[in-house]
């Protein structure tokens, strides 16, 4: 144990560290869905009268591509509001 | 905002806020249901429609062409499910705006409706393909691409379900630090943000769970 820190400290800090990490993941789909809007506008360019049609497809897509995204949101409020290492570091009971 | 306490036989059962909302949110739209079937059965049909019937007609229109378009003509008869989904969610996900914990910000509430999604996808796809043939799908193209496939299907309704939950989640945290961060000048800054995750990520979520929901439907019927 590091001095000064408490274990339960330490877990706690450790985990909001996981949780900033666990957020790099946005980076996929902002590139994703960047991309994405960036073809739709180019298809709008081509075919404005399909404006519709593209704008719903280019949503859809940009909805699935942000998944990835999702996941890593999820562990990270996991991570610091559900607490699972702290709750197994208590249960260890060390 | 409100927790309702049961005591049934000495054991508390507590009932969360977001399912208290739930109920609050399905009473809402049962009085809206039955407000607008009164006001039809006194229409005469043939009139032009006016006020708060004309605004029901073109959702219902616009449901109608998105599942004609995404389901194909003959699965019309689907629009009463996803017009039912998708004013539940847009209920629950602008509920923020009025002060009240969004619904859909409990996972217990997303998982349900995906794992709706999920049945009827699996039995529309054994009703229509056969056993033997939805059994087969599974092994397309390849044999061995069994488990990659079963994978696939699990992991719509969880992917379904955490889109909604995490959008609309991330917006309730969010905006929950602003209010403690700022305290009383709040207010200043915080419209620009329910506009944001309330209104934008609110109205978009309700349509791509409800389009995703068609696509995954209506990939079971040969249009």
């Amino acid at each position: 144990m590091l001095q000064g820190i408490t274990s339960e400290a330490f877990i706690l800090g450790c985990s909001a560290i996981g949780a900033g990490l666990a957020m790099i993941a946005g980076i996929g789909p902002g590139i994703g869905q960047g991309n994405a809007a960036g073809q739709g506008a180019a298809a709008v360019g081509r075919q404005p009268e399909a404006q519709a049609e593209i704008t719903r497809t280019m949503l859809l897509g940009q909805a699935v591509a942000e998944t990835t995204g999702i996941y890593g949101l999820v562990i990270a409020i996991i991570l610091l509001f559900v607490r699972p290492l702290l709750t197994a570091y208590l249960e260890l009971g060390l | 905002m409100f927790e309702i306490t049961l005591n049934l036989a000495g054991k508390e059962i507590v009932i969360p806020e977001t399912i208290v909302n739930v109920y609050i949110v399905a009473i809402i739209l049962i009085i809206f249901a039955v407000v607008v079937n009164r006001k039809i059965k006194k229409t005469n049909p043939n009139d032009i429609p006016s006020g708060l019937l004309n605004v029901v007609e073109v959702a219902v229109e616009l449901v109608q062409t998105l599942v004609k378009q995404n389901m194909g003509e003959k699965q019309i008869w689907f629009t009463p499910y996803i017009f039912t989904l998708a004013s539940f969610l847009l209920v629950s996900n602008l509920f923020g705006l009025l002060g009240f914990t969004p619904p859909t910000s409990d996972y217990n509430v997303t998982l349900s409706l995906a794992l709706i999604t999920f049945t009827l996808t699996q039995f529309y796809g054994i009703k229509n393909n056969g056993i033997g043939g939805y059994l087969k799908g599974f092994f397309d193209p390849l044999p061995f691409l069994l488990p990659l496939n079963i994978l696939g299907e699990l992991a719509n309704p969880i992917s379904l379900s955490f889109r909604l939950f995490g959008n609309i989640l991330s917006g309730v945290i969010i905006m929950s630090l602003i209010y403690n961060a700022l305290g009383l000048i709040s207010p200043l800054i915080t419209p620009v943000l329910h506009a944001y995750f309330d209104v934008f990520a609110g109205i978009l979520q309700t349509f791509i769970f409800s389009m995703l929901t068609m696509i995954f439907i209506g990939g079971n019927f040969d249009n």
